[in-house]
């Protein structure tokens, strides 16, 4: 497990999971890991199902033994974060309508998830369906941080309010818009 | 709670460490269930979504936490508890939570002074953790301290909110500060547990965190208008606390309603 864990954390500052990187190294250890990482990273989270588990960062690996036995690897958002269990047999359930049943979910903590995993896919996604993505980090080391104004997902506009830092799951905060007095969920920088 | 796959890397055979993570489980479980006792009975809306959030948040962190303490324990014993075996199968003595986190939600205030006392501690620790020599425990603590982060804000704005609020509410948090004021020395006391896996690289001795929290409290209470407590510590009977297994009167309640479910329909699933 430790070894996984090793290469997870080399993979990540440049690689969200679920990227052509982790199934490359999946097809080298065998079969057809690259079609099983797309299968597996087509699962919509369960609670933002306009998302996906490959835009939101949460699938690290997926690999296949000889015998064709598949473990997957995830990664929570958040240490309570109540849907594992529900992706967990989404995921399961995905793999067995094309034949994989002998399947392995894992959860690993390290290295942490961040919002910086979402992938520009991703935050397009949610900002059409109403929620706003969290902000993008510099990509160079040491620069500087601006905050900007969240934008309101609906009308557009930056004059909008945080009304409270915990949403209706634990990955959002809620907002209201002062331009069009909607209310919005943000997806909250981690 | 039952969880087939772990978040847990190989366990480092180890009694102090093992000691040492059932203390940080306890203290999040216990902290957690304190604030899923509040959902539907909080102030606002706003506050039950929120103080379930961080509740979830803790739960998280005491199942990687407890389910760690376990498989660490087999190790040594060759007997594996589960995280479920931890949290509702031991007798109110066997929990190693430190006071401060079972003292009960007498009022809105009394839970936000056990949430400000506690979450600016857990920032600290988990915040020496992600340096942990423990590969397991390093990796809960990245995880950990960022929502911390959040959780210790809100405490921090509550106090504030309340503090520099009517004479009602200034009255009402100055008072659950000082209730729970005797409980903070026994969250920061080193002893053999703490010196060594602070010796080993694995573990942090709490001593080391008391002034970093120190300046944290006294800049929040400053901005509230609230004194410093100057209540004396509470040492427990006869010397003994929470982390040997001598709780307050109330927390043998909690247990109960914690434990009732688990006790009365063992292995029960929904």
């Amino acid at each position: 497990m430790s070894r996984e864990t090793e290469r997870s954390r080399r993979a990540a500052p440049s690689a969200p999971a679920g990227t052509n990187e982790d199934a490359e190294r999946s097809d080298r250890a065998g079969g057809d890991a690259a079609g099983i990482t797309r299968l597996v990273g087509s699962v919509p989270d369960p609670e933002m199902p306009m998302v996906d588990l490959a835009d939101l960062g949460i699938l690290r690996d997926v690999s296949v033994d000889g015998a064709g036995a598949v473990t997957v690897t995830i990664t929570p958002t958040y240490s309570g974060c109540p849907a594992m269990d529900t992706i967990r047999d989404d995921i399961r359930a995905r793999l067995a309508e094309h034949g994989h049943t002998d399947v392995t979910v894992r959860t690993v903590l390290t290295p942490p998830w961040s919002t910086d995993w979402i992938t520009a896919e991703g935050r397009r996604k949610l900002a059409e369906h109403g929620i706003a993505p969290p902000p993008q980090r510099a990509q160079r080391p040491n620069a500087t941080f601006v905050p900007l104004s969240v934008r309101c997902p609906h009308c557009g506009a930056t004059d909008t309010r945080e009304v409270s830092r915990f949403g209706a799951t634990a990955c959002k905060a809620l907002y209201v818009c002062a331009a069009c007095k909607e209310p919005f969920d943000r997806v909250k920088p981690l | 709670m039952s969880e087939p796959n772990g978040t847990v890397n190989a366990p480092a055979a180890d009694t102090a460490l093992v000691a040492y993570v059932l203390r940080l489980g306890d203290d999040a479980l216990i902290a957690s269930h304190r604030l899923a006792e509040l959902v539907s009975s909080a102030p606002q809306l706003e506050e039950d979504v929120a103080l379930a959030n961080i509740s979830l948040d803790l739960l998280g962190q005491a199942r990687a936490l407890l389910t760690y303490a376990g498989r660490a324990e087999e190790q040594l014993t060759g007997v594996l508890r589960t995280e479920d075996d931890l949290a509702y199968m031991r007798d109110e003595n066997q929990f190693v939570n430190c006071r401060l986190v079972e003292l009960p939600n007498t009022d809105f205030a009394h839970t936000i002074a056990r949430q400000l006392l506690f979450s600016a501690y857990a920032y600290e620790l988990y915040g020496t953790l992600v340096d942990s020599a423990d590969e397991t425990l390093a990796g809960v603590a990245a995880k950990a301290v960022k929502e911390l982060d959040y959780h210790r804000d809100h405490a921090a704005l509550w106090t504030v909110r309340l503090g520099d609020g009517t004479d009602e509410s200034n009255a009402r948090m100055a008072a659950a500060l000082k209730a729970f004021w005797p409980y903070v020395d026994e969250v920061f006391a080193s002893d053999d547990v703490t010196r060594t896996v602070a010796a080993a690289g694995t573990g942090t001795d709490p001593a080391s965190l008391r002034p970093a929290w120190d300046t944290y409290i006294d800049g929040v209470l400053a901005e509230a208008g609230l004194d410093r407590p100057d209540t004396p510590p509470l040492t427990g009977l006869a010397g003994l606390g929470g982390r040997q297994g001598v709780h307050t009167e109330t927390f043998g309640y909690l247990i109960a309603e914690m434990q009732h479910l688990h006790r009365s329909h063992p292995g029960a699933t929904w």
